[in-house]
């Protein structure tokens, strides 16, 4: 039996090297890149067995690094002719990037502009630059109230919030105090330091009637009557109406994993860990709305895109690779997947996408998502912290607090503008 | 040629072919890497592109720098409270273990244990129990007793002590160790001189176990201050979702490298404070080592 075994073993290996052989004499190999993670690793590996398929003269080589090496590895690799053909990077890199001279534009006969701009969710539009797009998207992101479907039923509560102001209301019902007045339960999680600082830049301030920034992103305008009413509102749900607490639980995700929060704002990458959660059940709905009925979304996401290595026969293959990871068949397997959103409505908004009790409410949310173009988030965030920070430790007023915010983010945004 | 070499001459050949190893490892590793981030600190470079000259406008920049001195003062603060506290409540125990005979061994491994544990595994325990209701176990007990809660981390003030404690409690092992090495090393027969002419225990104290540790002092001091003037994992893992906050009252210098360099990118400037660090660690060590050696 082992014989056997160790006999066709030997075959099939034969035969599969004839075939590698056989097929090795015409073919393009090309390279793409990615940073490490499971279900996208996966993902990926499904996506390139369907291309090759498909383009059986095309073999793709999938190499990952772990997400602290990426940016580092990709920068040393390219300009010495090593590294991908076809490169996956975060959104908010992209000005690195191109000023690198790690990328090249997608070609307009395969990717032309405007019929980009159509089919993808707006947001995308972020990667235009004139007639060209520089990079696309398989899957993006964006946000969605979680809350914790017990806590609602003990509390009678029916149905999730529509508004803010319901938000508020439901939020009273589901917080919990000791005899001495600390929180033991939160009605909703808050901290900058995980999602709220997209909550507040890209929906609250836009809900008060502002527009948080103005020249694509280079100019800070959350510093008016809509900043400090949506700072206010922020600020007011742990001051006023006491629903919250900033750090309970350390961290706003902890609090509502294990139980003691109700409504919790946090990304679609949240719902693969939420369904490991043993015991809790939750329910998503959108990002609630002001009493205008306006709703608006933040969204990120990670692109793919042609580097400056890629020439000849590998770029006719980089392209039609690209072609690929950016169709309809992509971007569903993606989402089975991944659970990541597809970036193009057609197949965002099927039916069974848009009406799926959990993609659904992140896939509504990107009709009216906009997203940020960081020069470097995780300081941008740290001032937004540092703002709530000087409120609830140093009691600093919202006016200060915000005209100090928006002159430091100010200053981060014109130096990074002034070198690159 | 190596024939004719004397056999002193030939034994110094063979010193240097055994020291070419470990010189070359330096050079490599070491000054190599210490030479180039001095170079990179007179210039521009985001680690994706071209790096450009850019003189001396990063230290400029560091100088004009708000979050930077105030960084300064929170790593010198590390220093001054760490430094001292740690000194003496080492060698406290350590004075007072080398008397103990009872478990002896299992007393010493008590206060080993936490040298040898993971930093990063004991800041995220510590973080823990600083947490307030209903998850931390100092603020519980508060709440149970009846008294206000105390906010640890998420303060201005309390944050960089509460950080540090642990911080000295993991380094305690270690200079007990060395403590109690210097203190078997004094020579009896000065304390049965002292027991013989009728001295008080604290003249024995100030006299004789203090100016024969001076060596051990001075090892353990300058040992210490690099300690805490490095200090980074106590702080990154307690603060992690507000890295050396609230509002930079914690951050010291190696996290705000850390931050410009692989957050901001920004590697001349990180560079620059790279080299900042390493002056102020030459300074305070020739300092230390100037103050404490024998006259």
């Amino acid at each position: 039996m082992a014989k056997f075994g160790m006999k066709s073993w030997l075959l099939g290996a034969a035969a599969s090297i004839a075939a590698f052989a056989g097929s090795a004499a015409n073919a393009v190999e090309i390279e793409y890149w990615q940073y490490f993670f499971d279900a996208r690793v996966a993902a990926m590996e499904q996506l390139i067995e369907n291309f090759e398929a498909a383009n059986p003269d095309i073999t793709v080589k999938m190499t990952h690094f772990p997400y602290a090496d990426y940016r580092t590895k990709v920068a040393a690799a390219i300009p010495a002719g090593e590294g991908p053909d076809v490169v996956q990077l975060f959104y908010g890199w992209l000005n690195d990037y191109k000023a690198a001279q790690l990328i090249q534009p997608l070609p307009t006969d395969a990717f032309p502009a405007d019929q980009v701009s159509a089919d993808f969710f707006p947001m995308v539009g972020a990667m235009r630059e004139g007639d060209n797009y520089w990079a696309l998207p398989t899957a993006v992101r964006s946000l969605a109230l979680f809350y914790n479907e017990r806590l609602f039923d003990e509390a009678g509560i029916d149905s999730p919030p529509e508004t803010l102001d319901e938000m508020i209301e439901i939020a009273k019902k589901l917080t919990k105090a000791d005899g001495a007045g600390n929180l033991t339960q939160v009605g909703i999680t808050a901290g900058m330091n995980a999602q709220d600082h997209h909550w507040f830049r890209e929906v609250l301030v836009r809900q008060m009637g502002g527009e948080p920034y103005l020249d694509d992103y280079h100019t800070v305008n959350y510093n008016s009557d809509a900043g400090v009413k949506a700072i206010e509102f922020y600020t007011g749900l742990a001051n006023d109406h006491k629903v919250t607490a900033f750090g309970f639980m350390d961290e706003p995700q902890a609090a509502f994993k294990a139980g003691r929060a109700g409504m919790h704002i946090d990304g679609s990458f949240r719902i693969g860990s939420l369904n490991k959660t043993r015991g809790l059940k939750w329910g998503v709905t959108e990002l609630p709305a002001n009493a205008a009925g306006e709703r608006f979304n933040y969204s990120s996401y990670w692109v793919n895109a042609i580097t400056t290595k890629a020439e000849g026969e590998k770029y006719d293959a980089a392209v039609k690779f690209m072609q690929y990871v950016t169709s309809d068949e992509a971007m569903q397997i993606w989402l089975d997947v991944v659970g990541e959103l597809p970036a193009k409505p057609s197949v965002g908004l099927t039916d069974s996408n848009a009406n799926n009790p959990v993609f659904g409410p992140f896939i509504r949310g990107l009709a009216y998502a906009n997203t940020t173009k960081f020069a470097n988030e995780s300081g941008q965030r740290q001032i937004l912290m540092d703002m709530v920070q000087r409120m609830d430790i140093e009691g600093q007023a919202a006016t200060d607090a915000i005209a100090v915010a928006a002159e430091a983010e100010q200053k981060l945004l014109d130096d990074y503008y002034a070198s690159n | 040629m190596y024939r004719n070499l004397t056999i002193r001459q030939k034994q110094i050949v063979w010193a240097w072919a055994f020291l070419a190893i470990p010189v070359l490892f330096y050079v490599v590793i070491r000054f190599y890497p210490t030479g180039n981030a001095m170079l990179i600190s007179l210039q521009n470079w985001n680690l994706l592109g071209d790096r450009t000259w850019a003189g001396l406008d990063n230290y400029a920049k560091l100088m004009q720098d708000e979050v930077f001195w105030k960084v300064f003062k929170n790593t010198f603060v590390y220093l001054l409270i760490g430094t001292p506290v740690s000194l003496v409540i080492s060698f406290i125990i350590a004075y007072h273990l080398d008397r103990v005979r009872f478990m002896h061994g299992f007393i010493r491994m008590l206060y080993f244990l936490p040298f040898m544990t993971s930093a990063v595994a004991m800041a995220w325990v510590w973080r823990g129990f600083y947490q307030p209701v209903p998850v931390g176990l100092f603020n519980n007990y508060l709440a149970a007793a009846g008294i206000p809660q105390i906010e640890f981390l998420r303060s201005t003030t309390n944050a960089l002590p509460s950080i540090l404690a642990p911080a000295v409690w993991a380094g305690l092992g270690f200079q007990i160790i060395i403590f109690m090495a210097g203190l078997r090393a004094i020579p009896r027969s000065y304390y049965e001189a002292a027991r013989i002419d009728g001295v008080p225990w604290w003249t024995v104290l100030f006299e004789i176990t203090i100016p024969l540790l001076k060596p051990t002092i001075v090892f353990i001091v300058v040992f210490s201050s690099i300690g805490f003037l490095r200090i980074f994992d106590h702080v990154f893992n307690m603060t992690s979702n507000d890295p050396g906050g609230p509002l930079n009252s914690t951050k010291p210098l190696v996290l705000m490298i850390y931050d410009t360099a692989f957050n901001a990118f920004d590697m001349g400037y990180a560079s620059a404070q790279t080299v900042v660090l390493f002056l102020i660690l030459l300074i305070v060590s020739l300092i230390q080592l100037r103050i404490l050696r024998d006259r």
